[in-house]
């Protein structure tokens, strides 16, 4: 037997769920993150799959702009928690509730 | 061979996945997502997508985790999470949500009406080699590379813009003694 693309996106949609029950439920912000970059390698594997279901390699460079996306997101994410962490000694995001949200 | 190859890495994804999200130490949910990551690459390669297992492993394993190691260890490990809900019903939501999208997608499966199985190529499955991806990167995506370049240096600049303007101290009275090194 062996592993056919439906296979491959069914796992990635079990781990884009596992991260998206990250992100609603953890509080610290660096878990939070971690759990978007969980979802986005999810997409990943999705491409992944997807282009050897049509049978080119589109969805391979596809997962390299994701990358890409995922790189700046993370570089700019982190250097927002540690601007919050040197103002506010915290990582917790309910702990910034400066605009009363 | 090539299921059981499957097997072993979706089991060590899902744990590593279920790690993250439920470790209280944010080390362990670091090194679950390393687990993650080291799976996917390995489901990469036996989906014949080499050179994307390989930027998996240098980018993501590599660069992207360390980074949010240092920031985990400049942080501080031993900070307790408030687990209290300051907004009680969104976590009633969040398994309200989840629940639902489970049970949608268990119909969707169910139903048929959605099939995963589009047409089926008849070619080969391509070997993503570095040049089968290159040829296909810098002729038809020529475009979206080059911007990606400036969506970097955007990201840097942004970083280093985040990093270097420190906020006023707090001592109120004493704004210039202290260790701190005063405005940079």
């Amino acid at each position: 037997m062996t592993p056919t693309p439906e296979w491959y996106l069914t796992l990635a949609a079990l781990l884009f769920v596992i991260g998206l029950a990250g992100v609603l439920t953890r509080r610290n912000a660096l878990i939070m993150f971690m759990s978007i970059e969980l979802m986005l390698n999810a997409v990943n594997l999705t491409f992944v799959a997807g282009g050897s279901l049509v049978g080119n390699l589109q969805g391979q460079v596809s997962v390299f702009f994701v990358l890409v996306v995922a790189a700046a997101e993370v570089v700019v994410g982190l250097a927002i928690v540690m601007a919050v962490f040197r103002r506010r000694a915290t990582a917790d995001v309910d702990e910034l509730s400066g605009m009363r949200g | 061979m090539e299921a059981f190859v499957f097997l072993v890495a979706a089991a060590g994804a899902v744990a590593g996945a279920v790690t993250l999200i439920l470790a209280k130490n944010p080390v362990y949910a670091a090194l679950g997502m390393l687990g993650t990551l080291f799976s996917l690459a390995v489901l990469y390669v036996t989906q014949l997508a080499h050179f994307v297992a390989a930027v998996q492993v240098v980018v993501y394993a590599g660069a992207i985790m360390t980074l949010f190691l240092f920031v985990i260890m400049l942080i501080g490990v031993d900070a307790v999470e408030d687990t209290s809900e300051r907004l009680p019903s969104q976590r009633v939501a969040a398994v309200v949500v989840i629940v639902g999208a489970v049970l949608f997608g268990g119909y969707l499966w169910l139903s048929n009406t959605f099939t995963w199985s589009l047409a089926r190529a008849e070619v080969d499955p391509l070997v993503g080699s570095i040049e089968a991806t290159g040829l296909i990167l810098f002729r038809e995506w020529l475009l979206p590379f080059e911007v990606t370049s400036l969506l970097l240096i955007i990201a840097a600049i942004g970083a280093v813009a985040l990093a270097l303007f420190r906020p006023a101290r707090r001592h109120v009275g004493d704004p210039g003694s202290g260790d701190s090194g005063g405005e940079r």
